[in-house]
């Protein structure tokens, strides 16, 4: 009887091996983004980054200001003051500034909305993806992707590129990285903390049970409810 | 006290039910792990009954509205992401849940006499289940969402001659759209639940007619006191009421873990893809439904089409799943628990469990040559599994049955 459990128990176990459904970059390695959600600074350097770099084409429509503000323990002044150039209001929601049929004229496409990506596409393909341009005159921006070919975005960190230290680059994606992944589970902050408290509560919860259980069955191995002949 | 009883009781059967039910429901003694899966399907089933109310409170059942109302529960909502992701781990609860109570049931011979009823009444639930998770899947709108809609309402277009017109009457248009949404959210928020709680009622009161099964196979009612109470039964309440609470702690430990700690689950409980809005211009690379639903996929896709037509793979895929309800007739053993079953069937079902499984991991990777064979082969011996059931039910030598549950 063991063994069977044991067995089918197994069996459904190996339905649940771990494989990273996130990896869509079909064919191409994707190098190891390395992002913590817990390090806020990095999230901070990212939220500065994405602003000054990506906001003005890409949106994160799903994200408000003030959320990001809370969140990530800047004050909503410093906030309007600094990383807001395309809203009045902190509770707004995060829009580019760039006009949809402009976007097409000058990219042949609209930017996507950047607010989930981190969720479909995961961290490793961003990081892998900011980092992937290499140069190709046959393109309209003079740049091609290893990771997304054929993109349209122009190489737009190739400043930080040039300037920075291959480590220094590393760490500006990687904090872009982790803050778009923060922006596609902004809950992802808090919730394994609940989590901890939740499994605490359940374990003391589970303890008691088992010794009511354990009273109530004693009527059944030594009590009233005994095997009879 | 016993006065306000006395007055409910000439106007209410209460006591008369809670006894039956509960208090004087004699149970057998020698139920196993195996045993708590009923009662936890039930507490899923509030469970998403309780989340769904608040989900629906949010939710906006438009093309153009749904994706980004999830996303505004997961964000802007109070305690709404925790509610969407008790829902969403919920559902694939459901079907592991009510797996492992199917296969306890094939462990056990659950489904045989007198028992058949209760076993009818399950596939039932478990096919208005499927029906309900579907429907559940398409509202967030997201790619999987909506292709997988695709794929499996057009399933219906394959039926010859009125298929076009079974698909208009679904689709209430020429393409998924927002009229389906708009219709799988009625669906899914009325229509299959109140099935789902009068087929699990129904459900209940057939086995409390009749009494449960148990590890052993013996029918407890066969042995009785002095009193009429069966002599291996014991009172369901407090004995099993305990015993489930204690199997409940557990379960939400596992499943707060999913909750809090991977809601996702790696893509087999939200899928990535998801993540993105529909897009009908936009064919996903890969179109997966979600892993409770896959094992019958892969059959879909095992059969070729012939003719021209889906047709086979349509037929062959409802085949696999509507010959379950047969099984207490297909099933000739003279004993009910595996205990003291023949070799063959233990075989069997060990085969049985492997292509299920195997089928179900097919049905969420790409065609490749390779993977249509192995999802041949291991149609073929799921289809086995019921075809060949009488005759290895029949033959090999079963141990005798005791007259009494054992302790162990």
């Amino acid at each position: 009887m063991k063994t069977l459990l044991n067995t089918t128990l197994s069996a459904m176990a190996a339905m649940v091996i771990s494989f990273n459904a996130n990896a869509s970059g079909a064919g191409v390695h994707l190098e190891a983004a390395n992002t913590d959600i817990t390090d806020q600074a990095s999230l901070q350097r990212g939220a500065r980054s994405f602003m000054n770099n990506c906001s003005g084409c890409h949106s994160i429509e799903l994200m408000r200001y003030n959320r990001i503000a809370k969140d990530l323990n800047i004050s909503d002044a410093d906030m309007a003051n600094n990383l807001m150039f395309n809203a009045e209001k902190t509770g707004s929601l995060i829009f580019s500034s760039m006009p949809e049929d402009g976007a097409k004229e000058w990219f042949g496409t609209t930017p996507p909305d950047l607010s989930l990506t981190g969720r479909a596409r995961g961290t490793n393909w961003i990081y892998t993806y900011l980092k992937g341009f290499y140069a190709d005159e046959t393109r309209p921006y003079g740049v091609n992707n290893h990771v997304l070919e054929n993109a349209s975005m122009p190489d737009i960190l190739w400043k930080s590129k040039q300037d920075k230290s291959e480590k220094e680059f590393n760490q500006e994606v990687r904090d872009i990285t982790n803050f778009l992944d923060y922006v596609s589970e902004p809950v992802k902050l808090i919730r394994v903390e609940i989590g901890f408290k939740v499994l605490g509560f359940l374990f003391i919860l589970f303890i008691l049970s088992y010794l009511l259980k354990q009273e109530y069955w004693k009527d059944v191995k030594y009590g009233k409810w005994r095997a009879k002949d | 006290m016993d006065n306000n009883k006395n007055w409910i009781d000439q106007r209410f059967p209460l006591t008369k039910v809670w006894n039956e039910h509960l208090a004087e429901y004699y149970t057998p003694r020698n139920f196993n792990f195996w045993y708590f899966f009923g009662s936890l399907a039930m507490l899923v089933l509030v469970i998403q009954i309780l989340t769904g109310i608040f989900l629906a409170m949010h939710f906006k059942p438009d093309a153009a509205l749904a994706f980004a109302s999830v996303e505004y529960i997961m964000r802007d909502v109070d305690w709404g992401w925790l509610i969407r992701y008790i829902h969403s781990t919920g559902a694939s609860a459901f079907f592991i849940v009510i797996y492992l109570h199917m296969y306890r049931a094939m462990l056990y011979g659950s489904y045989k006499a007198p028992r058949e009823l209760i076993w009818i009444l399950g596939m039932v639930l478990y096919i208005a289940l499927m029906a309900e998770a579907f429907m559940g899947y398409v509202l967030p709108w997201g790619q999987m969402s909506y292709w997988g809609a695709k794929v499996i309402i057009n399933l219906f277009g394959s039926f010859p001659i009125v298929g076009e017109l079974i698909l208009e009457f679904i689709l209430g248009d020429f393409a998924v759209g927002d009229p389906v949404l708009n219709r799988f959210f009625s669906l899914h928020v009325i229509a299959i639940p109140l099935i789902l709680v009068i087929l699990v009622f129904m459900h209940i009161v057939a086995l409390h007619t009749v009494g449960s099964n148990n590890p052993d196979g013996v029918e407890i009612k066969k042995n009785k006191d002095a009193n009429g109470i069966p002599k291996d039964g014991i009172p369901f309440h407090p004995y099993y009421s305990v015993k489930d609470i204690m199997g409940v702690v557990v379960f939400l430990m596992i499943f707060s873990a999913i909750v809090f700690f991977a809601p996702a689950l790696g893509g087999y409980f939200l899928e990535a893809p998801n993540f993105v809005e529909a897009n009908p211009l936009k064919t996903p690379d890969h179109i997966a439904p979600l892993w409770y639903l896959t094992p019958f996929y892969s059959v879909l896709r095992a059969i070729p089409p012939m003719f021209g037509s889906q047709l086979p793979g349509v037929l062959a895929m409802f085949a696999a799943l509507l010959i379950l309800v047969a099984l207490p007739w297909l099933d000739r053993s003279k004993v009910k628990s595996i205990r003291y079953r023949s070799w063959p069937y233990k075989v069997a079902l060990g085969i049985f469990v492997v292509s299920f499984i195997v089928l179900g991991w097919l049905g969420m990777q790409a065609v490749t040559p390779l993977y249509s064979l192995m999802a041949q082969i291991f149609t073929a011996l799921y289809f086995a599994f019921f075809i060949l059931m009488p005759w290895f039910t029949s033959i090999g030598k079963t141990k005798p049955v005791p007259e009494r549950t054992t302790e162990h």
